[in-house]
């Protein structure tokens, strides 16, 4: 009886060790989905992290910074005008009422720096905590994705477009 | 429409189509006219001087003595660059299935922190077969010219700074040169079946 029990509780702890569809964290009215970051090269300098977050409440916040543990992280947007790509740091993110706004490739993403011997590995997690204006501060964790479907990335998983409201994060 | 007028329209008319048809009849021929957004007689590549992957000196001739997509980025950044590069890597190996060999080519912008270690790392993580390319400063700028690309860095106070740069891959065929360019949008898909157009036909 206790064999199965160590059995189950071990299952249950393999289980949700698992990425699960809903690897979310909520504060408030905001759900941020899906953190990830694309694995880097091992000497790579810099990451990218992307979410979606939801405000499913009736008034907007701002997301305003973002803390985790490499010597520089900030929020940026990247932007292309006549095929020429730059990155503009942002001030902060608005997530208006009833909206989920898309952090993407392309897009609005979280930039790690000062990487220098400590890559971003698949199938690790990298905590953070993002800073709202009003839903305060929020823990989180990316999970760190192998670049590219061919690579088994796990980019399928419900952090595409197309989620229901405004997405005013892109251009 | 009186009759002289209506005979000199069509006099005009049939000029203008033996004109269009000579010129037609004159402009050198085009082997890969029936491949989309063939780029062929625009004055896009040139020689360079560069620094490969493991420090040695190459020139144009070397480096593209094999198909190649060629595409101007640097290391640190985090969005775009891997993203495109990652895109080149996954057409080569769509190619690769199709019987083709095209090399990817990545030349950095950022000599200040691609050095050729760092470009060996992050080339050997997208694709065996990718080459990463640095130079002086000044080898560097004359590569970009010569593909006419754009960079700028963007001061941040910090060894973080970033580079604002052009996002075309340009698709060089030995003994032709530049004949097409890839903008980000396309996908390794669309990459790579345009590029079999041109080395089914080279």
């Amino acid at each position: 009886m206790r064999s199965l029990f160590l059995a189950a509780a071990a299952l249950s702890a393999a289980l949700a060790a698992l990425p699960a569809s809903a690897h979310e964290f909520t504060a408030g009215d905001l759900t941020i989905g899906h953190p990830y970051a694309f694995a880097t090269a091992p000497g790579a300098l810099a990451g990218g992290g992307f979410m979606t977050i939801t405000n499913a409440g009736d008034s907007p916040d701002r997301l305003t910074g973002i803390r985790a543990g490499f010597p520089k992280v900030g929020l940026h947007q990247t932007v292309e005008k006549d095929g020429v790509a730059s990155m503009e740091p942002v001030e902060a993110i608005e997530i208006p009422a009833g909206a989920t706004v898309d952090l993407r490739p392309g897009g609005y993403h979280v930039m790690f720096m000062g990487l220098e011997g400590a890559p971003l590995v698949a199938g690790t997690m990298v905590p953070a905590t993002l800073v709202f204006e009003k839903a305060g501060e929020v823990p989180i964790e990316f999970a760190v994705e192998p670049r590219g479907a061919a690579a088994g990335g796990m980019e399928g998983m419900g952090h595409g477009d197309g989620h229901g409201g405004a997405d005013a994060a892109s251009e | 429409m009186r009759q002289t007028t209506l005979i000199l329209t069509l006099a005009a008319a049939g000029l203008a189509a033996a004109a269009g048809a000579g010129y037609l009849a004159l402009r050198p021929a085009d082997p890969f006219a029936p491949c989309a957004g063939s780029q062929v007689g625009a004055t896009i590549g040139g020689p360079f001087t560069l620094t490969d992957e493991t420090g040695r000196t190459v020139t144009d001739r070397d480096v593209l003595a094999r198909p190649s997509l060629v595409y101007f980025g640097y290391t640190f950044c985090p969005d775009v660059c891997p993203t495109d590069s990652a895109r080149n890597a996954e057409a080569a190996d769509l190619l690769e299935q199709r019987g083709h060999i095209v090399q990817p080519v990545f030349i950095s912008v950022d000599p200040g922190r691609d050095t050729p270690e760092r470009l060996r790392d992050f080339t050997d993580f997208l694709h065996p077969r990718m080459v990463g390319l640095t130079g002086t400063p000044d080898q560097v700028a004359a590569a970009s010219r010569a593909y006419r690309t754009f960079y700028r860095k963007v001061e941040t106070g910090d060894e973080f700074y970033l580079i604002d740069h052009s996002t075309q891959t340009y698709l060089m065929l030995p003994g032709h040169g530049f004949v097409a360019f890839f903008s980000r949008s396309d996908s390794a898909q669309d990459v790579a079946d345009r590029t079999a157009c041109f080395l089914e036909r080279a």
